[in-house]
């Protein structure tokens, strides 16, 4: 990044901050199965008129597209911010087929899916470039230091625009929300389970105090 | 196995930086970068290893590096200079292995002639 548009991004970060948008495009980014999609299906369904944004599948990169869900108006802590809610197909640095066959899928099934899902992880890329900030959602059964959840943190903060972590997946015994404050201290986090919706009204507070 | 010199990197432009990677990590070379890349690099490799991948020839890379350091002066944050990359150690997906990585250490296991 040149440095007058780093400059320009940085400063325009800034000055969003300084007039606290009410209207905010936030990204929900993460991990292939870290549970985005539950997640904004469960926002929508709580703050919008219901339906969903994707469906859920325990198979990796079921989200190939990013979709987008205009004007959700979130209310926490006495205030309230429209949100134009991003998901996003998971990021990753490599996608091998073989792994989607794993899952009884046929040869040529699984070849499509993984063209498909390295276009997707294009597609939310190039969305970072038009966001206000992001939800990064990770598994809390997993190890949070994989090299995606260190590059969109990384770009966020080169960036200067918000960012919660969102530690998904409390409901199972071998959570350890902790292990993730402890690699990214420096950020908020709210611990939920996107499935039972588990301190979802937490989440909603953080997201009106962060993105407001 | 290839450990590139921060010196060397930092005459490079992102796009030869990125370039020179994927075609040595396609080639089944380990590379390790000593003041690695920035946030905006290491998003943009991401972006390329997945126009490269091929069936049966290219799954992708695998690459670790650390979370990058806060701190810095206010110019530095005004111009996003904040967060100087770390070592980055990059290959071949189907040879590089995380064994484990925290803040301090990155363990990884490598197979050869795969």
């Amino acid at each position: 990044m040149g440095v007058i548009n780093s400059l320009k991004c940085n400063l325009g970060a800034w000055i969003r901050r300084i007039f606290k948008k009410k209207r905010a495009k936030i990204g929900l980014y993460g991990p292939p199965n870290a549970g985005k999609t539950t997640l904004a299906n469960r926002i929508v369904h709580d703050w919008s008129d219901g339906g969903s944004l994707g469906t859920v599948s325990s198979i990796p990169h079921e989200t190939r597209r990013a979709v987008r869900r205009e004007g959700v108006i979130i209310n926490g802590n006495g205030s309230s911010i429209e949100l134009d809610i991003v998901d996003t197909p998971g990021m990753a640095t490599k996608i091998d087929f073989m792994e989607f066959m794993a899952y009884g899928m046929s040869e040529e099934e699984a070849k499509k899916r993984a063209k498909e899902a390295t276009e997707g992880v294009i597609e939310a890329i190039k969305w970072l470039d038009d966001l206000d900030g992001v939800l990064l959602v990770m598994d809390a059964t997993e190890d949070p230091y994989t090299q995606v959840n260190v590059t969109v943190i990384g770009n966020m903060e080169a960036r200067g625009l918000p960012l919660l972590i969102v530690a998904n997946k409390i409901d199972l015994p071998e959570s350890s929300p902790a292990r993730i404050k402890a690699a990214f201290p420096q950020h908020n986090m709210v611990t939920i389970s996107a499935l039972e919706g588990s301190n979802i009204d937490e989440l909603y507070q953080a997201i009106a105090a962060n993105f407001g | 196995m290839d450990l590139i010199s921060g010196e060397k990197l930092e005459k490079m432009t992102s796009m030869e930086k990125i370039r020179l990677i994927l075609d040595k990590v396609k080639t089944g070379r380990i590379v390790v970068l000593e003041s690695g890349l920035s946030p905006d690099e290491e998003v943009r490799l991401i972006e390329m290893t997945m126009t490269e991948i091929r069936v049966d020839e290219f799954s992708g890379i695998e690459i670790e590096s650390y979370p990058t350091k806060k701190g810095g002066s206010f110019f530095d944050k005004l111009l996003g200079k904040a967060g100087k990359g770390r070592m980055t150690v990059i290959g071949p997906a189907n040879q590089l292995r995380t064994i484990e990585k925290d803040q301090y250490q990155i363990s990884t296991k490598v197979s050869v002639g795969d």
